[in-house]
């Protein structure tokens, strides 16, 4: 494509929408040369070091707990055979829809004091408070066994499709080697696997540097909360902003390792051909164990957590669930079902642009747009609101000079700067998915469709949205369900008295009021199985593909 | 001599074995084997359980029924299975199957842990140099050509010294022309380096280039076992004349010991299988038996015919109908609808009582 295709309007438009949506990084990467005078001197002689400490001791504990239960489980449900494992190949999903700073709050209400697990353990043996000992759940230590329990499916997930796709044949060489079962685990089958399941794990530490709840409710100060309490207990954007581009650091360190991993793995890919998946049978007390492991993981970060929830829910259902319940149900969900088909239809513009003026500028312009699933909602928030209150005070300033006239907030603390922040957090969702469903429908499509005396509407109406709706689809609860769950940027940028189910469950819970908080919970982590099943029923189908390939 | 060779214990012994899963039984009874040195092929169409006989010497399926003995130890029976790492075989697969993330010496010195970092350089260097591949030695598997792939999977297999080398349709994912030129280069590579080996493929040209003992294997059952010249003038049975080569089977009635009366008048030659006067047989016909004369007075009209650069093979009717095929050196051109001479020279006539 020649220079000049790429300033027809469409592709032009793509740039501009690019640019806008890259702002809020770039206005926090920006406020590093911003001074912020005493405030900064302050921090980073006080807190920083201990944000860094945190965030460093928090990735490391999460890293280890998510390669563990990730790549364990994964090996177990790829490559053994013993009961119950089809279940859990999806099961082990369902720990994604548990937000960590839900089952942060749940497994606090359960192992307090006055929870049930030290109800039981003093009625069991006769204790008194205070005459034993029990691990104190809200601390550093607690914070990463919650963010572990709900970020191991991202290694799960990769890994297992890492094992999925290695050619049994590689495996077999391995053996007419000499090598046993276990060592040819170590020696080939993890080795192969390395590129996704660090690519897994950096997927997951990005969520673990993002996460605000779970840290603030435990009272571990990193980079998010050290944002919070910059930005509304001190008054100071610049410093807040300053702080949010520290916490880019990290990211930028991980979308660099998992871009280098995912190239890596391309070279890791064993050939196509798959023979049928011989799974070691395990029996006896090793198939009870792997049982019991996998049962134990799903128990932990999955089914007693929300059987908690269910459980409060059916106790508060009466005073909770009223009309106001009723409205804070539906602002949730028409806020995450407006910014869904937002982010849907830019999602499509944009995918058809690329597919339309393929070229680097296109190209790199939806990279960049895409870029912010990567940043912290906590960053986008800041990000978002600096510009914004700059442009309402502009504004505002103008018509009081010229016009005598107070304009107030336009766009901050309205529904435009929450969504807006949405859009660039979780445009690249969307994006993804369109781009995957749309690469599918290869260029000789259309040209046969042409061949036929197609129109290019009719082709687009006959050919692509047929094979498009599924993506469409799953694009469009993808977006949903993630921003029904997100918290720190709705935080920031809601509108006052503006309240989601998110921020609802987290002001409850932050006024230990955990009970009543259950059922907005719930509702969340209800919400979050429908990608846990969209996931699994990929993991199905192309299994039955494997399967239909392999008879043939 | 000969007694010699027959007391020497045999590399490999399939001993009437047979594979299935609980409802099908995929291969049945099959024995045979194999010399120290001596290079074999598995020989057979898609699904006729070639490979699962190969698999199961490696150790990979179990046994339902006969037992395989490498090197005088047995290792699988109905009731047991040696685990393949305990076999001391090599296996090359259909798809290579190179360690994507270790180089090509890391690669072929993969099956040497156990010996001495100084023995195990030595070996690989060795074989660096018989596969000639010294140069590619600290690239990557993704770097390499598909040739080049397949000599370090070769080499790789070699390098621990195996009782026995299996062969996984080797070459198929090659292309066409390089498959017979590749067989006979691996088929010096063992030479050179006495392996006992067993190849398994459904290409008859890479059997003929490779192996000196050849199976024929249809629907799980040995149907068998020769060198390519048997198996192409003596075939055992139908099924194999028609796998083997080209040919078309004509009826005829024995007459005699050594003569056979068909439509192409009386045919002499020396019958392959026991038949008695007066027996009503198909003949097998290659199309290299039936030379083109124009002096004869047998004619044949051309109905087809099929340009294969040195030669023409025309595909001919005679009176009764019955097609026949015949080779003609290509600068006879011929059209279809004329009339050829042809004369009938065949040395072995196969012949099969069957008359569907």
């Amino acid at each position: 494509m020649s220079l000049i295709n790429q300033f027809r309007p469409y592709p032009l438009f793509i740039l501009v929408l690019a640019i806008v949506l890259s702002m809020p990084v770039v206005v926090v990467l920006a406020h590093v040369f911003v001074p912020s005078g005493d405030i900064w001197q302050h921090l980073s002689s006080t807190v920083l070091p201990d944000y860094i400490r945190n965030s460093l001791l928090l990735m490391l504990g999460v890293a280890i707990g998510t390669l563990l239960i990730g790549v364990t489980t994964a090996w177990l449900t790829t490559m053994c055979q013993f009961p119950g494992r089809s279940v859990f190949e999806w099961a082990l999903l369902l720990p994604m829809a548990m937000p960590a700073y839900i089952i942060a709050y749940t497994y606090t209400g359960m192992l307090d004091i006055s929870g049930p697990v030290q109800m039981a353990l003093r009625d069991w043996f006769g204790w008194q408070y205070g005459d034993y000992w029990f691990p104190q759940i809200r601390s550093l230590n607690g914070a990463v066994v919650m963010l572990t329990l709900v970020l191991y499916p991202y290694v799960y997930l990769l890994s297992r499709a890492a094992f999925l796709s290695q050619s049994i044949c590689v495996l077999d060489v391995s053996r007419t080697l000499g090598n046993g079962p276990w060592k040819t685990f170590w020696r080939v089958a993890l080795p192969l696997a390395r590129p996704a399941i660090i690519a897994g794990l950096s997927l997951a530490l990005m969520e673990t540097l993002a996460d605000y709840g779970t840290v603030q409710f435990f009272g571990v100060s990193t980079f998010t909360t050290g944002i919070f309490r910059t930005w509304f207990g001190m008054g100071s954007a610049a410093a807040a902003a300053q702080l949010a581009a520290g916490l880019m650091v990290f990211v930028f360190a991980l979308i660099i390792l998992e871009r280098y991993s995912r190239r890596k793995a391309r070279y890791h890919h064993t050939s196509r051909r798959h023979q049928d998946l011989r799974r070691f049978q395990l029996t006896g007390g090793r198939a009870a164990l792997a049982f019991l492991f996998c049962l134990v993981i799903l128990s932990l970060g999955f089914l007693l957590p929300a059987l908690q929830l269910l459980s409060w829910t059916v106790h508060v259902a009466d005073t909770v669930i009223d009309a106001q319940f009723l409205r804070l149900l539906m602002n949730s969900l028409s806020l995450a079902a407006f910014a869904a088909v937002l982010a849907l239809i830019l999602a499509i513009v944009m995918a058809y642009a690329q597919r339309l003026y393929p070229g680097k500028l296109v190209s790199g312009a939806v990279r960049v747009a895409g870029m912010g699933y990567a940043v912290p909602g906590a960053v986008i928030a800041v990000g978002v609101m600096i510009p914004f209150a700059w442009f309402d005070n502009t504004v505002d300033d103008l018509a009081r000079s010229h016009f005598d006239y107070s304009t107030g907030l336009l766009l901050s603390g309205t529904l435009v700067a929450v969504t807006f922040a949405y859009l660039t957090r979780f445009l690249a969702v969307s994006l993804q998915t369109v781009d995957s469903g749309l690469t599918r429908i290869t260029h000789s499509m259309d040209e046969a469709g042409r061949s036929f005396g197609f129109r290019p509407l009719q082709i687009l109406r006959q050919i692509h949205i047929p094979m498009l709706s599924a993506s469409l689809m799953t694009a469009l609860l993808l977006v949903f369900v993630d921003v029904l769950k997100e918290l720190p940027a709705t935080l920031i940028l809601r509108p006052f008295n503006f309240n989601t189910l998110a921020v609802k469950a987290y002001e409850l819970a932050s006024d230990e009021r955990l009970a009543e908080a259950a059922p907005a919970a719930l509702a969340i982590v209800i919400a979050g199985i429908i990608p846990v099943i969209l996931l699994s029923k990929t993991i199905t189908r192309s299994r039955k593909l494997k399967l239909a390939i392999d008879e043939n | 001599m000969k007694t010699d060779t027959s007391m020497q214990i045999p590399q490999l012994q399939v001993d009437n074995i047979s594979i299935g899963y609980a409802d099908r039984t995929v291969v049945e009874g099959i024995s045979f084997q194999l010399k120290p040195g001596e290079i074999a092929c598995l020989l057979g169409p898609s699904g006729c359980g070639k490979t699962s006989v190969l698999r199961a010497i490696a150790g990979f399926e179990p046994l339902m029924q006969g037992s395989i003995t490498l090197h005088g130890k047995t290792v699988s029976s109905s009731v047991m299975s040696l685990p393949p790492e305990k076999r001391h075989i090599g296996m090359v697969f259909q798809d290579f199957a190179l360690f994507p993330h270790l180089t090509v010496v890391k690669n072929i010195g993969f099956g040497l842990q156990k010996l001495p970092r100084k023995q195990r350089q030595q070996r690989v260097e060795e074989l660096l140099e018989l596969v000639e591949l010294t140069d590619a030695k600290n690239q990557y598997p993704h770097q390499l050509s598909g040739g080049q792939q397949q000599r370090v999977a070769l080499a790789r297999a070699m390098a621990p010294r195996p009782d026995i080398l299996l062969l996984d349709e080797p070459f198929s994912s090659m292309d066409t022309e390089l498959r017979e030129q590749l067989a006979r280069e691996v088929r010096d590579l063992l030479r050179r380096d006495g392996v006992t080996a067993i190849m398994v493929t459904h290409d008859q040209h890479e059997a003929f280039a490779m192996a000196d003992q050849i199976g024929v294997l249809g629907q799980g059952k040995l149907l068998q076992w020769g060198n390519g010249y048997d198996l192409y003038h003596r075939p055992s049975s139908r099924f194999v004349a028609d796998f083997i080569g080209q040919g078309v089977l004509i009826p005829g009635e024995i007459i005699a010991d050594n003569k056979i009366h068909t439509e192409l008048g009386i045919v002499s030659g020396k019958i392959t299988s026991a038949a008695t006067s007066g027996q009503q047989v198909n003949l097998l016909l290659r199309p290299d038996d039936i030379i083109h004369d124009d002096n004869s007075p047998l004619k044949a009209e051309i109905v087809g015919r099929a340009f294969r650069g040195a030669v023409y093979l025309y595909t001919l009717k005679l009176q009764s109908g019955q097609q026949i095929l015949c080779l003609v050196q290509s600068h006879h051109q011929h059209d279809i609808g004329e009339f050829l001479g042809i004369r009938l020279e065949a040395d072995h006539l196969a012949v099969f009582s069957d008359l569907t």
